[in-house]
């Protein structure tokens, strides 16, 4: 879930950072030394770690509460945003933004899920797990943009689609899966990026596209690692070997053919410095859209469903 | 988050033995009775799980029908470790007999209608949805497109397929692609919702039929209920996420009894042809 505190390993990381930051508010000639001490202090710790990854530790990144949401992405890289709500039927879903913005200029409509901040923001978000009304939010905004042609940009990160009394009575089998009918059809560009956690259905929900993104520390799974453990093992100790099982980190994705590029995250991720996180992501988003405004109209869907046509790996015997 | 249970996944198979307790009233039934009610207690109406051939044998006209596509079979992509290698696995049920994995695919006449029908396979792996069941389905509709057939997906599934990561997710997306296909080929496609349908099932073809029909009792959402119970920490209300209870709320159009089905589709398939 999100909202957990800083993961262990990351902790002298942390720490290192703290001391850093303290030596670098004193002025004297001492402290500067000091500074500069850390900072290859930091570097190595960083290197060593980073380096070393596992695929659970990849999840706690991907989880970090201080990575860069949805919200922060489209005021880093989109200009004229205004947010649009509700899905003309029940309500408005926090835990998913929809809206229109330029991009380069450009004007494209945007979804994505949300994650709160602090917890108070966390509850509203509803830690970025969409009720159904959220994906036909996301549906409007899609429609629109094909009914205006206007690119769509999807940012991804949710622990998955809102498993409750509530979401089940409004149909979020029926949200998503129609979600998923419509996007292999859209006659728009649509690039996805899986900006944290990519959590099964919830995340493919708003995750068809004719380039899906995914940043160095992003997952993407069928499910989560815990849910996965708990299945297997009725263990939650086994959570970092299901971790590993499933598959789930950004390389792993890449080769298995579900994503297409892979964004380079600032040393030690996102988090450590969310601008650089952010200005790398509109460097591949400003190529993907640019290659994708010369594909016909029509080609587009066809050349989506295409790619969707070969994933998989089955024998005939 | 949606899985399968090992440890169900046969439960419901017909023993072979002369008598069988329904699940429904816990009395003994005879089981040439209870086939004779297509596995319906004709007591209390429960609605007994069956094999992908016995649905295929209800539907078509004499029980006569072609299987297509029947040479498709998982891999281990992930050389998924458990309890034991999912290779291990599939080569154990493939050696036992089951060669479908989890969905077999048949053309043939529904009350005259040619339609192209896939009937999920609980007894594989809980009719869990990988890349051989997309790939099955996805040819399946295909081909409906290509004859100009309607299409008819029976769905009993515990959702996407553990063992092979998210590339069973990405069945989900490659399905429901081909069934855009269809949809802009305006051509009929019903979806009957089984004991259970939960999942990445439920959450790409199993909704998206031009009708949706459910079986009457027949557990159907997107998350499972213990996943639901375990989140919100309390009980679920009696019947929740049962076909009854989808009516009510607007998600199936029809709940229609075992006995009822295939002259429902005929009439439903013939008002759309
Ligand atoms: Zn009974």
């Amino acid at each position: 879930m999100a909202g957990t505190p800083t993961p262990p390993f990351l902790a002298p990381i942390e720490e290192l950072r703290r001391q850093l930051q303290a030596a670098e508010e004193r002025p004297d000639s001492a402290s500067r030394a000091q500074a500069a001490r850390l900072r290859r202090e930091l570097e190595r710790e960083l290197r060593a770690v980073m380096s070393n990854l596992t695929p659970w530790q990849q999840c706690q990144l991907a989880r970090h509460p201080e990575r860069p949401y949805a919200l922060d992405f489209i005021k880093g890289l989109f200009t004229d945003w205004v947010e649009l709500h509700g899905d003309r039927g029940f309500g408005d879903d926090p835990a998913m933004v929809a809206g229109l913005a330029r991009f380069d200029g450009e004007p494209v409509a945007v979804i994505g899920h949300q994650k709160g901040r602090d917890t108070r923001d966390r509850l509203y978000r509803n830690f970025g797990q969409p009720r159904p009304e959220g994906y036909r939010k996301a549906l409007r905004i899609l429609q629109l943009a094909e009914k205006f042609g206007r690119p769509v940009v999807s940012f991804v990160d949710t622990p998955g689609a809102f498993p409750g009394i509530d979401a089940e009575e409004r149909g979020q089998a029926e949200a998503i899966a129609h979600n998923l009918r419509v996007m292999a059809a859209l006659e728009v560009p649509i690039v996805v990026v899986v900006t944290g956690e990519g959590g099964s259905g919830g995340a493919l929900g708003i995750g068809v596209g004719d380039r899906v993104l995914m940043m160095q520390h992003a997952t993407y799974s069928v499910i989560s690692p815990e849910g996965c453990a708990a299945i297997l093992w009725k263990d939650q100790t086994q959570v970092p070997r299901a971790a590993e099982a499933l598959r789930l980190t950004a390389n792993h994705l890449k080769a298995l053919g579900v994503a297409d590029e892979i964004v380079p995250e600032p040393p030690g991720g996102a988090h450590l410095d969310p601008a650089q996180a952010i200005r790398s992501v509109g460097v591949v988003l400003r190529k993907a859209l640019g290659e994708l405004r010369k594909v016909r109209r029509d080609e587009l869907p066809r050349r989506r469903q295409a790619k969707l046509r070969a994933l998989g790996k089955y024998s005939e015997r | 988050m949606w899985f399968w249970r090992s440890d169900r996944s046969h439960e419901s198979r017909i023993p072979e033995g002369l008598w069988v307790k329904c699940a429904g009233c816990k009395e003994t039934l005879y089981h040439k009775e209870l086939e004779h009610h297509l596995h319906v207690c004709p007591r209390c109406g429960f609605h007994h799980r069956i094999a992908a051939r016995t649905r295929l044998g209800q539907l078509f006209d004499g029980g006569s029908y072609k299987e297509l596509f029947s040479k498709i079979f998982s891999t281990d992509p992930l050389e998924f470790v458990d309890n034991k290698p999912y290779a291990d696995r599939l080569q154990g049920l493939f050696e036992r007999g089951l060669r479908d994995d989890a969905v077999v695919v048949a053309l043939g006449r529904i009350g005259g209608v040619k339609a192209i029908v896939g009937a999920m396979e609980y007894g594989f792996m809980g009719g869990s949805m990988g890349s051989a069941v997309g790939e099955k389905l996805t040819r399946a509709i295909e081909r409906s497109v290509k004859l100009r057939l309607p299409l008819v997906i029976v769905s009993c599934s515990g959702g996407a397929r553990m063992q092979e990561g998210v590339l069973s997710l990405m069945q989900m997306a490659k399905i429901s692609a081909a069934l855009a296909r269809l949809h802009k080929a305006r051509l009929p496609y019903i979806s009957v919702l089984t004991d259970p349908t939960t999942g990445g099932v439920t959450a790409s073809y199993s909704m998206l039929g031009d009708i949706n029909i459910g079986e009457p009792g027949a557990l159907i959402g997107f998350a499972g209920p213990r996943v639901i119970e375990q989140t919100i920490r309390q009980k679920l209300p009696e019947g929740f996420q049962r076909s009854e209870f989808l009516l009510e709320h607007g998600l199936l159009d029809l709940v229609v009894p075992r006995r009822e089905l295939k002259d429902t589709l005929a009439r439903c398939l013939g008002l759309l042809l």
